[in-house]
């Protein structure tokens, strides 16, 4: 079947009108290219709002209260609440396959007042109180000393890890801050570690200048008593926040005896269904870059076909002479398939090396010239190259068929007569 | 060898058809050399054309070497073409883009025969045509007699069994139409049946036997004693 002469005979036809073999190649050529370049650009851009995403724990939700909007049992409407420890300690033991329930305290430096003092420098930071879990669910690298532990927590510490944004405000370049005293709203702490993390979301700045002290410390040296700022609560892996919110929010009215059909009372961010519907938006995009890059590449194989035809028109008198010397009819078949695949996937593989040129190109300069927003590493898979091969072939084979079909089609001793 | 019994054919074109072979009853040995005579349009290709497998009779029956060929598919026909039989056509019909070489050993490729025994016997029978110095030239580079005697290196290359030819000699002039009836004759010669049609009296009259056709049907059959091509060579 893939016998040299095979071979032979296929090159021979080929590049007998080289001028119009490449013409009819750059159409599968091109159509293969933009089939490429349009997977490249969608992962380019899906990649950009992962990086946007950070390391972040994305299969959770973040819960506050709101006020309740329902009268309920003797209670009036509009009333304010506080979420409890009690509240988190009953989310742990009734809802399953939670991972992380993390209870947050805060203390606002958003309103631009200064809260924290080191000697006769001052700042503006958001103070959290944290369990040791946070670092789970909102990753950070920690660049010298250590997190916050358990033992922090049970014997009320009164210890702070601050942000790299924080360190640079309040100490002088090359100051040793591990082990340093950070006065925060009147109340001394001692700094035990510092962090950095990792985003190249928008406000990078403003992610850098945290500090972090043990939920106890905060919950006692600000006198929050058993007060919970809001929640981050984060499902396990094999199950999704976003259907197990609903389990929680019961807990949380039951708890604090809110109307069970009051939906107002606890307000919430699913960044999980956040992100699934980013994610979404990329799975949109990319069937339709395979819709468009398959279109165009369609009238490519279409060009292949209609110049396959023309071939099997010009050589109907060869192809009756052939028949004459007892060719099989399948063989002949055979040889124009096989032509029709073999231009569609040279001229494919070269519209592949091309695209991933580009994309080499491309990320060549994103690198020389420094990220831009959204956009990160665009690239096609291996799966994609096979998946566009295998449309290559199948293409090729039906671009083969028709002319195929109608080089058997005349009898031969029409064939023959032809002029 | 051959064997029709009342054979009938005729083209359709549009509501009206045809009629251009009547009744044709008609047998060859093994070893004749056979021309079919007669004038322009009285079914001598016709009846070339269906002794050769390329068209079909629509009434009648056909028997070659014992083997009755009837309601042949594509893949069978091309099978028989094949094995029992060998072309010479007018114009030659030789692959243009293939050597000479290549050319004859087209049939042989066809029979899966392997690519070097394909070539030694292809250069085989252009030596015995005499053209084995031509074997890599293309044929646009040949006369018109090289050119058919090419043709008929490749119409021998598969042994076939009877060897057609359709006007071998129509477009040759006198002198080299004698060299290619001096190779017919010494293939017939070696034993092989062999049908040529012909307008030239003087050719016919190199063959063993003259059948007339005339309005689709036999007229004469005689045989006769051999002139042989040689002498005007
Ligand atoms: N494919 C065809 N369709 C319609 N009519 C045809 C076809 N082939 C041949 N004929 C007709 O059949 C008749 C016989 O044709 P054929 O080719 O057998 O004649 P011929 O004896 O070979 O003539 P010539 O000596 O000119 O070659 C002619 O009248 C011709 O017009
Ligand atoms: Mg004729």
């Amino acid at each position: 079947m893939f016998t040299k002469d095979r071979w032979k005979e296929i090159l021979e036809v080929l590049t007998s009108n080289w001028f119009r073999t490449i013409l009819t190649a750059f159409g599968v050529f091109w159509g293969i290219f933009i089939l490429i370049v349009l997977l490249a650009a969608g992962k380019g851009l899906e990649n950009g709002i992962r990086s946007n995403f950070g390391d972040i724990a994305t299969n959770t939700m973040f819960m506050w209260t709101q006020g309740t909007s329902m009268a309920y049992k003797g209670l009036p409407k509009g009333r304010r609440f506080t979420f409890k420890l009690e509240d988190v300690a009953a989310i742990r033991q009734k809802v399953p396959d939670l991972r992380f329930v993390s209870p947050r305290n805060q203390l606002g430096g958003f309103n631009g007042t200064n809260n924290v003092v080191r000697g006769i420098k001052t700042g503006a930071f958001n103070v959290y109180g944290d369990y040791p879990d946070i670092i789970n669910q909102d990753p950070m690298g920690i660049t010298s000393g250590r997190f916050i532990n358990q033992l922090d927590i049970e014997e009320k510490r009164k210890v702070a890890v601050i942000g790299v944004g924080v360190r640079a405000s309040l100490y002088d370049v090359g100051e040793e801050a591990i082990g340093t005293y950070i006065r925060i709203q009147g109340v001394n702490f001692m700094v035990v570690g510092t962090y950095k993390k990792n985003s190249n979301d928008g406000n990078a700045e403003e992610i850098q200048k945290e500090i972090f002290i043990p939920f106890t410390s905060f919950s006692q040296a600000f006198n929050q008593a058993n007060n919970v700022g809001w929640m981050a609560i984060t499902a396990n892996d094999n199950s999704s926040i976003t259907q197990l919110k609903e389990q929680i929010f019961t807990v949380v009215r039951e708890n604090q005896k809110i109307h069970p059909q009051d939906l107002r009372a606890v307000g919430h961010f699913d960044l999980f269904e956040e992100f699934n519907r980013v994610l979404g938006l990329f799975k949109a995009m990319r069937w339709i870059a395979y819709f468009v890059g398959v279109l165009v590449l369609l009238s490519g194989v279409i060009g292949v076909s209609n110049i396959m035809l023309i071939v099997v028109k010009e050589r109907t008198k060869e192809i009756g002479i052939r028949r004459a010397l007892g060719e099989n009819p399948w063989s002949i078949k055979l040889q124009i398939v096989m032509e029709s695949i073999f231009l569609t996937i040279m001229s494919g593989m070269a519209g592949i090396s091309f695209g991933a040129l580009v994309i080499y190109l491309i990320n060549y300069f994103l690198a020389s010239n420094g990220p831009v927003e959204m956009f990160v590493n665009p690239s096609v898979s291996l799966g994609v190259v096979l998946v566009a091969l295998i449309i290559l072939v199948v293409s090729g084979l039906l671009a083969g068929f028709i002319p195929a079909q109608s080089a058997i089609k005349i009898k031969p001793i029409e064939a023959l007569r032809m002029e | 060898m051959i064997e029709i019994k009342d054979l009938h054919k005729s083209y359709k074109m549009g509501s009206n058809s045809l009629h251009v072979l009547k009744g044709i009853n008609f047998s060859v040995e093994e070893g004749e050399l056979v021309a079919i005579m007669g004038s322009s349009g009285s079914g001598k290709s016709t009846l070339l054309n269906i002794l050769g497998m390329l068209d079909v009779l629509d009434e009648g029956s056909y028997t070659l070497d014992g083997v009755p060929i009837k309601d042949l598919n594509e893949t069978k026909a091309a099978q028989y073409r094949n094995k029992f039989l060998g072309f010479v056509f007018q114009s030659f019909n030789l692959i243009n883009y293939k050597s000479a070489m290549e050319n004859v050993a087209l049939p042989l490729y066809y029979q899966k025969v392997g690519r070097k025994e394909r070539q030694e016997k292809a250069l085989k029978y252009l030596e015995q045509v005499g053209l084995r110095e031509w074997a890599d030239h293309l044929p646009s580079e040949l006369s018109g007699g090289q050119k058919q005697r090419v043709a008929i290196a490749r119409a021998m290359a598969a042994e076939p069994k009877v060897l057609l030819a359709d006007e071998p000699t129509g477009a040759l002039d006198s002198t080299t139409s004698y060299e290619v009836m001096d190779l017919i004759q010494k293939i017939n010669d070696a034993g092989n049946t062999i049908l040529i049609v012909t307008h030239e009296p003087d050719i016919a009259d190199m063959c063993k036997r003259i059948v007339h056709l005339k309005d689709g049907v036999i007229v004469e059959d005689k045989k006769i004693t051999q002139v042989r091509a040689s002498q005007y060579v």
